[in-house]
């Protein structure tokens, strides 16, 4: 059982700024491995006639995917939480060596009100990942940022193909609350 | 140390590349890349040097995007053994155009033939088949081998997965180019899209 709380309202409209920024952008594959924050985004994806929401047993399989998908002509975006960046840091050498844009969009735990200490060291190293692996880190904070934020990253990432991270914010997502 | 019965490596790739037409064909991390470049390089060859667990989901990111495409992953036991998860992932999105084939020697070979979970208790074929792969095939001979190259072609009735029992001598390396970029870009030229 859980509820999530401090969260801007309960039924946010930033994940739909962030699908339709993708649709914009002619985003085809949406690799993913769940999460709470990126739920209603997952949901969008599901139901989209021209994007493809695709479930990985972990998130290097997204990495992997996203080149296989350039080359075959299409754009992606991975969608998943702080833990899982750990998982992918071998499979993001790909990235600089075969040179495909490569944008993750990262909900974040282990920040901002965390009850779980077990998220706590990955949350507190994914910034720094990223940056040593080679890929530019963006961070969206609060709900009225998000729109620019993804416009940013996108821009960067299909256009200059410049490796990309969106880190949405614990705080934007609101932090997970257990109860008994 | 070779069993009897097993399979040339060589033979294998080059059976299955010998009428490739329009097949986009993904060499896993290993002897495999070296094999595919051994019988021909290829404008349509992906040579990987990196990224171990990573060619089949390479392969279905391709799949998924060209699906009148012919899609071919060839890799070792080692390498798939690592990517494991991505036969759930693929038996889950079921691309009709995918085929997938082990090399499977029972052994990392690049690293000094260490024995791999192959030669006594992981079973690729079982595990592909329990995520979804209908099409799961045990290869010990080169009519199978054949059967298999020309069922590559079938883009309507996959996903497909062979693991051949190959051995495991050590052949000549036959190096391919590592020039990842432009690897991808000549593949991308082939299928007729632009540089960015």
């Amino acid at each position: 059982m859980h509820a999530r709380t401090d969260a801007a309202d309960t039924t946010p409209s930033w994940p739909d700024d962030i699908f339709a920024t993708l649709q914009r952008f002619d985003v085809r594959q949406v690799p993913y491995v769940p999460d709470a924050g990126h739920s209603k985004l997952i949901q969008r994806v599901l139901d989209s006639s021209t994007m493809r929401g695709i479930p990985l047993t972990t998130e290097e399989e997204g990495v992997a995917l996203l080149a296989g998908a350039w080359t075959g002509g299409q754009r992606g975006v991975l969608l998943m939480q702080s833990s899982g960046v750990g998982n992918c840091i071998n499979m993001l050498s790909l990235i600089p060596i075969l040179r495909f844009p490569f944008l993750t969009l990262v909900t974040m735990r282990g920040e901002w009100g965390e009850f779980n200490p077990w998220q706590v060291p990955m949350g507190s190293t994914t910034q720094g990942v990223f940056e040593l692996s080679g890929v530019k880190v963006l961070r969206a904070s609060n709900a009225a940022e998000v729109p620019a934020v993804l416009e940013a990253a996108a821009a960067q990432a299909y256009n200059a193909l410049t490796p990309t991270a969106v880190l949405l914010s614990q705080r934007l997502i609101g932090a997970k609350v257990f109860t008994k | 140390m070779s069993k009897a019965n097993l399979l040339d490596r060589r033979q294998v790739v080059s059976t299955l590349l010998a009428d490739r037409r329009d097949v986009v064909a993904i060499g896993g991390l290993g002897a495999s890349t070296n094999d595919m470049c051994a019988v021909g390089d290829h404008a349509r060859n992906f040579y990987l040097w990196g990224g171990m667990g990573g060619a089949a989901m390479i392969g279905l990111g391709l799949a998924l995007a060209q699906p009148k495409l012919p899609v071919l992953v060839i890799t070792g036991d080692g390498e798939m053994l690592m990517g494991m998860g991505s036969l759930a992932t693929i038996g889950l999105q079921k691309p009709c155009n995918l085929s997938i084939v082990v090399l499977d020697n029972e052994a990392y070979g690049e690293t000094g033939g260490q024995t791999s979970h192959t030669s006594a208790a992981a079973d690729l074929v079982g595990i592909a088949r329990a995520c979804g792969i209908a099409d799961s095939r045990a290869v010990t001979t080169m009519a199978e081998v054949e059967a298999f190259a020309k069922a590559v072609h079938d883009v309507s009735a996959g996903p497909r997965f062979a693991n051949v029992k190959i051995d495991s001598a050590n052949l000549e390396r036959i190096l391919p180019s590592r020039d990842g970029t432009y690897i991808v870009n000549r593949i991308r030229g082939d299928l007729g899209f632009q540089p960015i």
